[in-house]
């Protein structure tokens, strides 16, 4: 287990309070003039030593992203936008860090728009986080008064501005161009890419984007080393990482660990075993509902980091882990997440728009054991169809999940799905359209 | 896609009262100059407080002429976004996490108890035309599931009883606390923490 000296998020129960005062105990806000005086290219690379990936979910490395920022100060600005748009079912850490560690956030903002070289910073929440938002505006007002943000932002000579922007229960927002078409005042709507937002991104302005977890571990990194968050983890996956843990545990929780963290650990220890007992295991999804499930027998050894779950054909995405036991209908529940995205689909491609819901439709069926043999692997073609032929990456979250249903309990649906179609049952019925079929076979 | 439709009976006249005039100033000067339509969000939301918790499509007219956009594009806006009301909802306005997290933690009870109390089908007023009800899509609070969002507030770790006896509360104005109602602190883990307990015991 990670030692407590070694975790970032020291009050991700509330144990401290989140004014300035019991934060500079905890170490924030405290040299942060000292950090930012070494220079861009300092934090850049420490950031870059440290090999954090973006806690969002794509995982892509924050110091190779910061890099993209142009050089020079051009006529455009540069903006920073922090995606607290945590939708994601499975997923609750940022809740947390807004709510209680709001000045890790609001310092990291600093540090990350010092070396982007942004002045203006928006945070996007979710519209449902309405009172998370309202702390952490308290927090904000704060930090300005006590002039650590604002004109000669901690007496660093860089001004910056924090401002949130809620977002209104759209779970597509937390794509990054979607987000911005949202902030812009447009329906959220992803944008092709590229160009990337780091070149073209919030009002046509250069534009860094990164998620609320990223940017609240930089001050830590920076004051501790890179080379101490490296040290963390294993080679690309560093660190530490809020997981939560949900679903049919006896204990859900959300807690910081190391990455490579083993799954068993975590559910045993943390999360207090789940309910009914290991053996009452049936799958868990690793990441959020946008990753494909793992099935209890590869749950043994799993180790939680980025590699090692696309190595099973999963993903970490952000660590959302769901528990499922055997009392559950597995196939309603991917039913569910289905319904899910049918819901959320943003309506721009087609292939999204029309195939999230005929997956939604057929699972439903599916789990009701109306659909026929021949069905299971249409659906298969289906999630085929949509993956890979969208402008973000929702048609993969979609489709993914139902893949990964199919990869492990494909035997499950044949087993509940036996219905033949009714032509081949040879059955004369005179309304039936496909009734020429029926003279073929007589 | 989730479809909206705006309510049949709408009022013709919508404005600003001088309150919400304050905070949509305030909210169109957290922009750039001449990007004012980014404060559309904020704006529909500034309508919906001061509308009893929705949004006339006068309102949606009134905003498009604030910020010196076209109409329909403020409407796009509007019907995009699920958490824009476009109808009547109750003053108690109680919505349900169904997604899977919470639905194997049973959120369909608490969806029952919501029946049982409110009104039979989702997105219809109590009698008493104080309260509705709809399941919605993840909250976000999925280490606290089964849980309910009611107005501003989350109330956690429920089940049917406590639901009935906290719907029962709100139909009789009472106000409550939010947060978990199993009685643990934030998202730590019941009785079972491994981490930061020196910290607690401090």
């Amino acid at each position: 287990m990670l030692k407590d000296q070694d975790r970032i998020f020291k009050n991700l129960y509330n144990d401290l309070g989140t004014d300035i005062t019991s934060v500079q105990k905890r170490g924030d806000w405290v040299n942060t003039k000292d950090l930012i005086v070494k220079g861009r290219e300092w934090i850049i690379n420490e950031i870059k030593d440290s090999q954090l990936r973006g806690r969002g979910g794509a995982g892509f490395p924050t110091g190779l992203k910061w890099s993209f920022a142009p050089k020079e100060l051009g006529s455009r600005p540069h903006y920073l936008v922090i995606n607290a748009d945590e939708s994601e079912p499975g997923t609750c850490k940022d809740r947390d860090i807004l709510r209680f560690e709001p000045h890790k956030l609001i310092e990291g903002c600093l540090i990350a728009s010092y070396a982007v070289q942004a002045h203006v910073c928006y945070i996007y929440i979710r519209g449902e986080y309405f009172i998370e938002g309202q702390k952490l505006q308290a927090a904000i007002d704060e930090a300005y008064e006590k002039k650590l943000i604002g004109k000669n932002a901690a007496a660093t000579g860089w001004d910056l501005d924090i401002y949130i922007h809620y977002g209104a229960g759209a779970y597509i927002c937390g794509e990054e161009t979607a987000l911005l078409e949202s902030i812009e005042g447009n329906k959220g709507q992803p944008r092709l890419k590229p160009p990337f937002p780091a070149l073209i991104g919030l009002y046509g302005c250069p534009t860094i984007i990164n998620n609320v977890e990223t940017i609240a571990v930089v001050s830590t990194i920076l004051r501790r080393g890179g080379k101490w968050f490296a040290s963390l983890g294993r080679e690309k996956n560093t660190g530490t990482k809020i997981f939560c843990i949900s679903g049919n545990v006896n204990n859900p929780c959300n807690v910081e660990e190391e990455m490579n963290i083993p799954l068993k650990e975590l559910i045993e220890v943390h999360a207090g075993g789940v309910v009914g007992g290991w053996e009452n295991l049936q799958a868990v999804i690793p990441g959020g509902s946008s990753m494909p499930l793992i099935p209890k027998e590869k749950c043994e050894s799993l180790t939680m980091d980025f590699d090692s779950l696309v190595a099973e054909k999963s993903g970490l995405g952000t660590a959302g882990v769901v528990v499922i036991n055997k009392d559950q209908d597995i196939i309603k529940c991917m039913a569910r997440i289905a319904r899910f995205y049918k819901h959320e689909s943003c309506g721009q491609c087609t292939p999204c728009r029309e195939g999230s819901g005929w997956m939604w439709r057929m699972l439903e069926r599916m789990a009701r054991g109306e659909a026929s043999k021949e069905e299971v692997d249409m659906l298969g073609d289906v999630t085929k169809q949509i993956e890979g032929h969208t402008i973000c990456a929702f048609g993969e979250g979609s489709s993914w999940p139902v893949q990964g249903l199919l990869r492990h309990f494909k035997d499950e649906i044949k087993k509940r799905n036996k219905f033949d179609p009714i032509v081949k049952e040879n059955k004369n019925i005179p309304y039936l359209v496909d009734q020429h079929l029926l003279d073929k076979n007589a | 896609m989730s479809l909206k439709r705006p309510a049949k009976d709408q009022p013709d006249n919508f404005e600003f009262n001088s309150s919400s005039l304050k905070a949509a100033e305030e909210m169109i000067s957290k922009y750039p100059e001449g990007k004012q339509q980014s404060a559309v969000m904020a704006l529909l939301y500034i309508a919906q407080r001061q509308n009893n918790n929705w949004i006339p499509l006068a309102a949606m007219k009134y905003i498009a002429k604030f910020l010196d956009m076209p109409y329909i594009k403020v409407y796009e806006v509007a019907t995009f976004y699920s958490m824009y009301n476009l109808s009547p909802v109750g003053k108690y306005f109680i919505q349900v996490c169904t997604t899977t997290p919470c639905m194997i933690r049973g959120a369909n009870k608490l969806v029952e108890a919501c029946k049982e109390k409110i009104s039979e089908n989702e997105s219809e007023l109590s009698i008493d035309k104080d309260c509705s009800w709809m399941e919605v899509e993840c909250l976000g609070a999925c280490v606290n599931a089964p849980m309910m969002q009611i107005n501003d507030d989350y109330f956690e770790d429920l089940d049917k009883e406590k639901t009935l006896k906290i719907l029962d509360q709100i139909l009789k104005g009472e106000t409550l606390t939010p947060g978990s109602y199993r009685g643990r602190i934030n998202n730590e883990p019941e009785n079972n923490r491994k981490t930061l307990v020196d910290i607690k015991n401090a």
